[in-house]
C-alpha cells in the first residue's frame, strides 16, 4: 500500500534527520522556516515568533490540492532548517519539490500523533446520514465534551471509539475504495486541522521541532507554545458552547467540498458534499440529485460556499432546493489579511460562527 | 423505461439545465466542427481552446467566477490568436498549422505566467472543466445566443465556406470575400469555444465540436447530411452521456465525450460510407 510505505519512508527520514541534524549556529539571523500552506503558516509564526523567517508557499485563499511549486519555492525549501507540511498525503506536489531543492533540514509533519479519519466511501453518504445525525442529537456526550479538558486521556478513548463507530465496520474496504479514488490523498482524511484539539497536537509538533533545530530559544517557543494552546482551548470551549445550542435536526450542512469530517467529529455536526475530497474530481450528476433529494427531504434551510472551489454548482443546488446560500466557509486557506479569516484561529472561529448562524436561522 | 429516461430530467431542474445546454452546444458547435474537418482544420479546434483557455483565466483572475469576464478573456485571447494566425498564414510562407501552433503555445504560455505570478492559484481545474451541472441561467442564455448566432452566420457564408473547403485557390481567384469567409469562420471557432467551456470546460468542448463531425463522416456525403447526422450525434451523446452520468455516478463531461468518442467508433465500424465493415465486406453489386 502506497500510503504505508510513504509514511514509513517519511517517518524513516524524518527519524535519521533528528539523530543527525546538528543543533543550528546560533546567531541573530532568523531561522528560515518553511510551511506548505497559510494555516501550516499562521502556527509556525504564533510559535516561532521574533526567532524565524517564516515562507509560506501556499498563500492566502490559494488551493493546496493543485498547487504547482515555483522555484522559489524550491529555493525556499532548499534554504530553510525546517519544513513544516500537513502529511496523510495532503500536499501531494511536495515529494517533487523536496526531490528538486535538495532539502537536508528537519521535516516536521504536523499530523503526527493525531487520529486520522479513514475516508468514507462516497457511494455511502447517504447511508450514514442517520448515524451521525443520531450521534450529534445526543446532548449528553456534548455536555461531557465541554466539561472534559483537552489533556483528559478518557476523553480521547472515547474518541477513538467514536471515531470506529463511525467508520463503519467495514473499515479496511472503505480505506481501500478511498485510495482507488482519491489516488492524490492517502487512504485518510487530510483536513486535520478543522479539529482544535488536533490543532494542539499541531502545535506541539512544531514545537518541538523548533525547539530541536534552536535549542537556544526553545524556552520562548514553549512559552508561546502555552499562550497559543490556551488560546486554542478557549475558542475550544467557546465553539462547544455555541454549537451545542443547536437542535439535533439542524446539525446538516451542505458544503462544496467535503474537509470538514473533523469540524464534525468533533463538534457534532454531519457535513454533506456534491464532490469527493479533493478539488480536483468533478461531480457527477447523481451526486448532485442525492444531495439535492437529501436537502429536500431533511428540509435543510443553509448551504455553503467556500473561499476555494467552484461556487457554481452550490448556487445551482440552492436555487432548485430553495435553501438559502449560509455564508463563506474557509476549508483550507486563510484570507488576506483585510478578509475575514487572517489567522487560524479567526479561521475556525468565523467558521464556527457562520455555521451556527446560518443553521439556526 | 420512463423512469430510466425521463424521471432524471422530470425530477431536477439541473438535469433540464444541462441537456437544455448540451442541446445548445450541439446545434451551435458540431457544424462548425463538421466545417473544421472538411478544411482538415480539426486539430485547429484544439489549439484554438488553448489559445481560449489563458484568456479565460485571466477573466477569472480579474473578476472572479463571472461569465462575463470569462466569456470576454476568451474571446479576445482566441480571436486575437485567430487573426495574427491567419494573417501570418496569408501574408508569409508560414503554413497554417505552423502559424496557429506558434501563437497558441506563446498564449497559453502568457496565461500560465500571469496565474502564476498572480499567486493565488485558484481552482483553475474548474474553469478549465467546466461544470455542466452547474449552469445558471446567465450561463444559459449565453449559449443559446452563441448557438443562434452560430447558426445564422453559417447559413449566410454557407456557400462561401463550402467552396473555401472545396477549393479556396478557385475562392481567392474569384472573390474578395475569402479572407472575410475565413476570419469569420475562426471567430465562430472561438465563439462556440468559449460557449463550450461554459458547459463542458475548455479542454471538453473540442470534443463535442469534432468527435460528432468524424462519426457523421462515415455516414453521410452530401454536407447538409453530414451536418444532420453531425448534430443528431451530439445531442444523442449528451442525452446519453447526462443519463449515464447520473444513473452510473459518473462526472458528466467526460462521459458526455466518451459517448460520442463511442459513437465515433462504432460509426468507423459500422458506418455505411467508408466504414471497416464496408471495406472488408464489399457488398456485391459494386463488384464488376
Amino acid at each position: 500500500m502506497p500510503t504505508l510505505r510513504a509514511l514509513l519512508i517519511s517517518a524513516t527520514a524524518l527519524l535519521a534527520l533528528s539523530l543527525s541534524a546538528p543543533a543550528i549556529a546560533q546567531s541573530d539571523r532568523p531561522m528560515p522556516v518553511v510551511a506548505t500552506f497559510s494555516i501550516l503558516g499562521d502556527m509556525v509564526k504564533r510559535i516561532g515568533g521574533e526567532h524565524i523567517a517564516v515562507t509560506t508557499l501556499v498563500g492566502p485563499n490559494g488551493d493546496a490540492h493543485v498547487y504547482q511549486p515555483t522555484p522559489t519555492d524550491a529555493r525556499a525549501v532548499s534554504e530553510a532548517t525546517i519544513l513544516v507540511v500537513n502529511g496523510l498525503q495532503f500536499e501531494g506536489w511536495l515529494d517533487r519539490l523536496i526531490d528538486a531543492s535538495d532539502f537536508d533540514g528537519i521535516r516536521v509533519v504536523a499530523t503526527e500523533g493525531i487520529e486520522p479519519i479513514a475516508f468514507d466511501d462516497e457511494h455511502d453518504q447517504g447511508d450514514n446520514l442517520d448515524v451521525h445525525a443520531e450521534g450529534a442529537g445526543d446532548d449528553h456526550d456534548h455536555d461531557e465534551h465541554a466539561e472534559a479538558g483537552h489533556d483528559d486521556e478518557h476523553d480521547h478513548d472515547e474518541h477513538a471509539e467514536e471515531a470506529g463507530h463511525d467508520d463503519d465496520n467495514d473499515h479496511d474496504e472503505h480505506a481501500e475504495a478511498a485510495a482507488h479514488d482519491h489516488d492524490d490523498h492517502g487512504a485518510f482524511d487530510p483536513h486535520a486541522w478543522h479539529s482544535l484539539s488536533n490543532a494542539t497536537d499541531y502545535v506541539d509538533n512544531i514545537t518541538a521541532a523548533l525547539a530541536q533545530a534552536d535549542p537556544a530559544n526553545a524556552a520562548d517557543f514553549y512559552q508561546n507554545r502555552a499562550a497559543y494552546v490556551a488560546e486554542i482551548e478557549a475558542l475550544d470551549a467557546e465553539i462547544r458552547e455555541i454549537l451545542a445550542a443547536l437542535p439535533a435536526e439542524r446539525r446538516i450542512v451542505v458544503t462544496s467540498h467535503d474537509a470538514y469530517q473533523y469540524f464534525g467529529r468533533e463538534y457534532g455536526l454531519t457535513f454533506i458534499a456534491p464532490q469527493g475530497l479533493s478539488t480536483e474530481s468533478e461531480a457527477s450528476a447523481k451526486d448532485v440529485a442525492r444531495l439535492i433529494q437529501q436537502i429536500r427531504e431533511r428540509g435543510i434551510r443553509a448551504v455553503f460556499i467556500e473561499n476555494i472551489g467552484d461556487a457554481r454548482l452550490l448556487e445551482q443546488i440552492a436555487n432548485e432546493t430553495g435553501a438559502t446560500i449560509g455564508g463563506t466557509l474557509y476549508p483550507g486557506a486563510l484570507s488576506g489579511p483585510d478578509g475575514p479569516a487572517p489567522t487560524y484561529l479567526d479561521m475556525m472561529r468565523h467558521n464556527a460562527m457562520t455555521l451556527a448562524q446560518a443553521l439556526a436561522s | 423505461m420512463w423512469e430510466l429516461l425521463v424521471q432524471p430530467f422530470a425530477d431536477f431542474g439541473f438535469m433540464r439545465r444541462a441537456l437544455m445546454g448540451c442541446i445548445a452546444i450541439s446545434v451551435g458547435a458540431t457544424p462548425v466542427g463538421v466545417f473544421l474537418m472538411l478544411r482538415r482544420m480539426s486539430l485547429t479546434g484544439d489549439a484554438m481552446a488553448h489559445a481560449i483557455l489563458p484568456g479565460a483565466a485571466v477573466g477569472y483572475l480579474v473578476a472572479g467566477l463571472s461569465l462575463g469576464a470569462m466569456t470576454v478573456g476568451g474571446l479576445i485571447a482566441g480571436m486575437a490568436v485567430a487573426l495574427l494566425a491567419g494573417f501570418v498564414t496569408r501574408v508569409t510562407a508560414l503554413r497554417e498549422d505552423a502559424s496557429l501552433a506558434a501563437f497558441y503555445l506563446i498564449s497559453l504560455a502568457v496565461g500560465v505566467l500571469i496565474v502564476s505570478t498572480r499567486g493565488s492559484n485558484v481552482d483553475l481545474m474548474h474553469v478549465l472543466f467546466g461544470t455542466v451541472l452547474a449552469l445558471d441561467d446567465a450561463a444559459l442564455t449565453l449559449l443559446c445566443s452563441i448557438a443562434t448566432v452560430s447558426v445564422f452566420t453559417l447559413a449566410a457564408l454557407f456557400r462561401l465556406l463550402v467552396l473555401e473547403c472545396a477549393d479556396p485557390q478557385f475562392l481567392r481567384s474569384v472573390s474578395g470575400l475569402s479572407a472575410v469567409t475565413h476570419f469569420t469562420f475562426l471567430a465562430l471557432v472561438v465563439l462556440n469555444l468559449v460557449a463550450g467551456f461554459h458547459a463542458l470546460g475548455t479542454l471538453m468542448a473540442v470534443g463535442i465540436m469534432i468527435l460528432p463531425a468524424a462519426a457523421a463522416r462515415f455516414w453521410a456525403v452530401g454536407i447538409g447530411a453530414l451536418i444532420a447526422v453531425a448534430v443528431s450525434v451530439a445531442m444523442l451523446s449528451s442525452l446519453s452521456g447526462l443519463l449515464l452520468s447520473y444513473h452510473f455516478s459518473l462526472p458528466s463531461g467526460p462521459a458526455i465525450i466518451l459517448v460520442a468518442g463511442f459513437a465515433y467508433a462504432l460509426s468507423l465500424v459500422f458506418g455505411p460510407v467508408g466504414g471497416l465493415a464496408t471495406l472488408a465486406f464489399p457488398r456485391r453489386h459494386l463488384e464488376t
